[in-house]
């Protein structure tokens, strides 16, 4: 359909493929006022969890023990109103059933005993994170109620816990602030949210997480991802966060300039965090695209109606199938006209998708119409209902021809909520970038998970008492802190090692077998620790180097390189034995017989040039020397006695 | 509460943090930046509560948590400005409908309704219809509610007193004339209470049920608002005029369970699930669709009937729960404190060891009036058995049938302050009123199921718990 001059589009962004992961330059970030936060939960390494004596870290995916119903209530606020969150997930109407397991579930869990008191091993992990990150530790912990109303923790709040906030990390010339730093209890896993039930694992239930909140000062998709892999490292060098599938978890804050801080929950590997955040950028100047769009026209939030028009006899004997079907099975079909949009419902807002897949994404969060696809538009480009049809609905809806209309169905109820998330998210398009909760998808792009809940819908935990922080415990943890990657650079370049070298061994798993090993260097020895570090990152030979596996090797070997026992060459290559540096006599000795044996061979005489000659000399003589007796001593052995040869 | 704590400005903190936060005029609810060994923090300074130690400041950050700062890291406060929680609960009205029973709904502590001031974590009951409805806008489809406070004390405080100020107070209501009466009671005595209700209205002409919540009602996860719409329904449309405890039956939100007020008690500490009627089967199931009963032995609605009111009681009667070793002197200490009754809890078919016998035997020359019921809750106490138990009851040991231990303490108390005399109280104490005592245990009764053995493992995995 081919729009009239009025609905042209006028911002150049809508009539242009959005541009690709990759494509852009940090000044296209900037000039787009990209802002990007960090929220990087990771599981503590303990025995239980937070607030019961459960076995942490059990998973079992395929069986269960016993199931529990529950029904998600929303509570009062304050000013005698639901929350915006609370009154969203009661408008669905799940049901709620929780799978336990006997081995990882116990009554706390299922909110049917009170809290037990907080696991010490977490509150220790917690807080060296927190002085990781050169934070400010709190005195008193204080455990507050944060909820969560999807029914994914049984309580429907979350207890967690702030110990240390303001800390700092140094990145590029910046740096990046971290806000706080929390303790937390981890949620259920979703199994399945299908209608209006939704089923969830309990085993993850209560798990230990330390959560690591950045201020919003990234400013390209590549910085996101640098700082959540600095963040994640630092965790992983404390020693106190658990490794593997699932024990990290990201979420990310993207907002652009006159967008909204919009927050995408469970983005699956830092890898991701470019190009989510780099997708959702351009969604949001999109949103505001459309915004502008829509004010040119004159469409307010007022303008638009949510009246649902049922159409159901207008699109009877439908040949567009899942139509078709749905009415067979007794749904009826709304109807709800969009004035204004015309040309905006196909407006591109993430790759491979257009708005309207937001307002099918409220549909089916919201009014549980999670049939894909759950409505069709007129405007539409793809096949939906045939031409007449779509005329006697526009005409049921009292609309003008060209005025874009949204068609939705099932049952009563739901249709009625649907037809209502449609026009509230028309509404939300006016004013621009809605604030929301978004899902990480797995394609790149994101959809609607739920609308932001606010900083008030956090109270105190009255069941524990606040937990006092002694001097003691402190100043035992901060005895103990590793140094971070930049301390351990400042280390490495105070003791001489090399600006590239320094700055992969920072980062590396030797570390802790560098430091050990480098106070068996004594000073001014030949052997330095430039030349350590260089081993134990580019050695040929495959040896652990971790300070556990294979410590006395390393050992005795730097011991022997120290001394001049061993000679560095020997290090290199050697496997299990290391040869011993040859003593003078017996290096004469060697050679001698090298030298000898390579005469005898029959033909030291050989090429004309003296660099391939020597080559050739060397390429005889080294293998019964090799580790033995340095290479340069041979080389020198050689010239003479070649000469002597001739 | 300790001495020295202000409730003015500086709301809860006492020295040496109130000095602190005096010096540097720093009240609570100013927004404020702490500057501290520890570095700076900045937020909102929230009241101390009384139960936590004089060493810390209490701030709410911006993100909404809350930490604590101790006083002595505290090196100066700059205040920026002030902040006050006004906590206001709008008024909403109960709608009337002229077509719908008359319910009353009488406090007396928990809170089954109640509203969260987000600031400082306080719990404010939620009680007048008003405040019900904006809480549980469903009773308004079940019935008019009106609403009285009668008490506000936590049930563990909760005694013959208050047993006997509501039962007046529903009596006083039945006369007036209502459709039914819900009772909000904390959890921890609802079944002492449900029993002395039972005994101290008999013949009620209406439904008389007992509710509150096992988890707060401030909480998205309570139990408060479906007890209270199951208790409202069956207050406005059931035909069971009983004293009835209305709490969930599984722990599952599937439905909840009418126990008649005499065979009811609380059996977990925390578990929605904790009512259970023993020794039998409950009243009914309650849902969004109805009450449904389970049995038909029950006494039914009928407005012209006339309650009977007996709110008298005796509190010199003491329980004791019987233990290996127990000493004489603890039953010689009651009878000496001047005690009328003891029940016993006695352990097996209701025994007590033989250095008790004397003290015993000195109870029944004081007039003192001993029962015995069985430890094990469940089961008849039956002292023929064994050669104890016949020794027992020579010693004027009276057994109590079936009748539960704090159901029997309540009813002693309540036939005492009828009558002294030992046969007329013994008439009294072994003549049922409601069920306190049953005929027959029928093989339902006790039904304690054992987790782990293989059948039950299915059974439990195939329903919602």
């Amino acid at each position: 359909m081919s729009l009239s001059s009025r609905y042209r589009l006028s911002d150049p962004w809508l009539l242009q493929p959005l541009p690709a992961w990759g494509t852009l330059t940090d000044d296209d970030y900037h000039a787009l006022g990209f802002r990007c936060g960090l929220e990087i939960h990771q599981q503590l390494l303990t025995a239980r969890k937070l607030f019961c004596r459960c076995p942490a870290g059990r998973y079992h995916r395929d069986r269960h023990d016993a199931e529990i119903l529950r029904h998600m209530r929303p509570t009062l606020s304050e000013m005698g109103e639901y929350d915006g969150t609370a009154l969203m997930e009661f408008k669905t109407r799940k049901e709620i059933v929780y799978l336990l397991d006997r081995e990882t579930v116990c009554t706390y869990e299922m909110d049917d005993a009170p809290p037990f008191e907080m696991d010490d091993d977490a509150l220790d992990g917690s807080l060296l994170m927190a002085m990781l990150l050169g934070c400010n530790v709190v005195s008193e912990v204080h455990i507050t109620r944060k909820q969560y109303l999807d029914g994914s923790i049984p309580t429907f709040f979350q207890r967690t816990a702030i110990v240390g906030t303001d800390g700092r990390v140094p990145f590029g010339a910046r740096g990046v602030r971290i806000r706080q730093i929390s303790l937390e209890e981890d949620s259920c896993r979703e199994v399945s949210d299908k209608g209006h039930r939704r089923v969830y694992r309990t085993d993850r239930l209560g798990m230990p997480l330390i959560e690591t909140v950045t201020d919003p000062d990234m400013r390209t998709p590549q910085e996101a991802m640098a700082v959540g892999q600095l963040l994640r490292w630092l965790a992983r060098s404390g020693g106190m966060v658990r490794t593997g599938a699932g024990a990290a978890r990201q979420d990310v804050n993207v907002s652009v300039e006159g967008g909204t801080r919009v927050e995408i929950k469970g983005v699956p590997s830092l890898r991701e965090v470019g190009r989510l955040t780099h997708n959702e950028a351009l969604r949001q100047r999109s949103l505001l695209g459309i915004r502008s769009e829509l004010a040119r026209r004159g469409v307010t939030a007022e303008s638009i109606g949510d009246r649902m028009v049922d159409v159901t006899p207008q699109v009877r004997g439908t040949a567009c199938g899942y139509v078709a079907q749905a009415v067979a099975q007794g749904a009826i079909v709304g109807a709800i006209p969009l004035p204004g949009f015309q040309g905006l419902l196909e407006a591109p807002t993430q790759p491979r998708t257009s708005f309207l897949k937001e307002i099918s994404d409220r549909v089916r969060v919201i009014a549980c119409l999670d049939d894909l696809p759950n409505l069709v538009a007129s405007s539409q480009n793809a096949p939906s209902l045939s031409s007449g049809e779509w005329e006697r609905v526009v005409k049921a809806c009292g609309a003008e021809p060209d005025v874009p209309v949204v068609v939705v169905w099932g049952s009563r109820r739901d249709v009625e909520t649907a037809v209502r998330e449609v026009a509230l998210r028309a509404r939300d398009a006016v004013r621009g970038v809605p604030n929301e909760t978004r899902q990480a998808l797995d394609d790149g792009t994101n959809g609607f998970e739920r609308i932001l809940p606010g900083a008030d819908r956090m109270y105190p935990d009255t069941d524990l008492p606040p937990i006092r922080l002694e001097d003691a415990r402190i100043d035992g943890i901060a005895a103990r802190l590793p140094l971070r990657p930049w301390e351990r650079r400042e280390r490495l370049r105070a003791l001489g090692v090399g600006e590239d070298l320094a700055a992969r061994l920072a980062r590396h798993r030797a570390w802790d077998l560098f430091e050990h090993l480098v106070t068996l260097l004594p000073d001014g020895c030949a052997f330095g620790p430039h030349r350590l570090a260089s081993l134990l990152l580019d050695r040929e030979c495959p040896r652990p180097a971790s300070l556990r596996a294979a410590g006395p090797w390393w050992e005795a070997l730097v011991r022997d390189l120290a001394t001049g026992a061993v000679i560095p060459e020997a290090a290199w290559t050697a496997e299990d034995e290391v040869p011993q540096r040859a003593g003078d006599d017996e290096a004469r000795r060697l050679f001698a017989a090298a030298w000898a044996d390579a005469l005898a061979d029959g033909g030291v005489g050989a090429p004309d040039e003296a660099a391939k000659r020597e080559h050739a000399h060397m390429g005889r003589v080294m293998p019964p020397l090799r580790g033995r007796v340095a290479g340069s001593l041979v080389r020198e052995w050689v010239a003479v006695a070649a000469k002597e040869a001739r | 509460m300790s001495t020295g704590s202000d409730n003015g400005e500086f709301k809860g903190y006492r020295s040496p943090t109130l000095d602190l936060l005096r010096a540097q005029q720093a009240p609570v609810w100013s927004e404020a930046t702490l500057h501290t060994s520890r570095g700076d923090f900045s937020g909102l300074i929230l009241p101390r509560s009384e139960t936590a130690d004089a060493d810390h400041i209490v701030l709410k950050l911006e993100t909404g948590y809350n930490i604590g700062v101790r006083h002595d890291t505290v090196r100066r406060i700059t205040v920026h400005g002030r902040k006050e929680a006004r906590y206001q609960i709008p008024e909403r009205q109960f709608p009337h409908d002229p077509g719908k029973p008359r319910v009353k709904l009488l406090g007396t502590g928990g809170t089954i309704a109640s509203r969260l001031d987000y600031r400082t974590g306080a719990v404010i009951p939620a009680f007048s219809p008003g405040e019900l409805y904006g809480s549980v806008p469903e009773l308004a489809d079940i019935c008019n509610m009106e609403t009285e406070k009668l008490y506000g004390v936590f049930s563990e405080n909760m005694g013959p007193e208050q047993w006997m100020g509501t039962a007046r107070a529903i009596a006083a209501e039945v006369e007036k004339g209502v459709a039914g009466i819900v009772v909000g009671h904390g959890t921890d005595t609802m079944h002492h209470t449900a029993a002395a209700l039972s005994f101290m209205l008999q013949d009620l002409p209406v439904p008389v049920v007992m509710v509150g919540s096992q988890r707060s009602s401030d909480r998205p996860s309570s139990d408060a608002a479906i007890n209270l719409m199951n208790a409202t329904r069956t207050a406005a449309t059931s035909d069971i005029a009983e004293v009835m405890v209305c709490m969930f039956g599984p722990t599952s939100d599937e439905y909840g369970l009418l126990h008649r007020g005499t065979r009811v008690r609380k059996m977990h500490s925390s578990y929605r699930s904790t009512f259970r009627t023993l020794s039998d089967i409950p009243l009914a199931k309650v849902d969004a669709v109805g009450v449904t009963p389970l049995r038909d032995d029950y006494r039914r609605r009928a407005a012209a009937r006339k309650v009977d009111l007996k709110a008298v009681f005796d509190d010199r009667v003491s329980l004791v729960y019987y233990y290996p070793n127990m000493k004489p002197d603890i039953i010689d200490s009651l009878i000496d404190n001047g005690y009328r009754g003891i029940v016993i809890a006695g352990t097996g078919l209701g025994h007590v060891n033989k250095p008790l016998y004397p003290a015993l035997d000195r109870a029944r020359a004081a007039g003192v009036h001993v029962y015995m019921t069985v430890q094990t809750m469940w089961g008849y106490v039956q002292m023929y058995v064994y050669e104890t138990g016949r020794e027992l009851m020579e010693l004027g040991v009276i057994p109590a049938a079936n009748m539960l231990p704090e159901v029997a303490y309540v009813k002693l108390g309540w036939a005492l302050g009828q009558s002294d005399d030992p046969a007329e109280v013994r008439r009294l104490m072994l003549t049922p009123v409601n069920g306190e005592i049953t005929d027959r245990e029928p093989h339902d009764g006790y039904l304690v199921l054992q987790g782990g053995s293989p059948e039950v493992s299915d059974f439990i995995s195939s329903h919602w718990k």
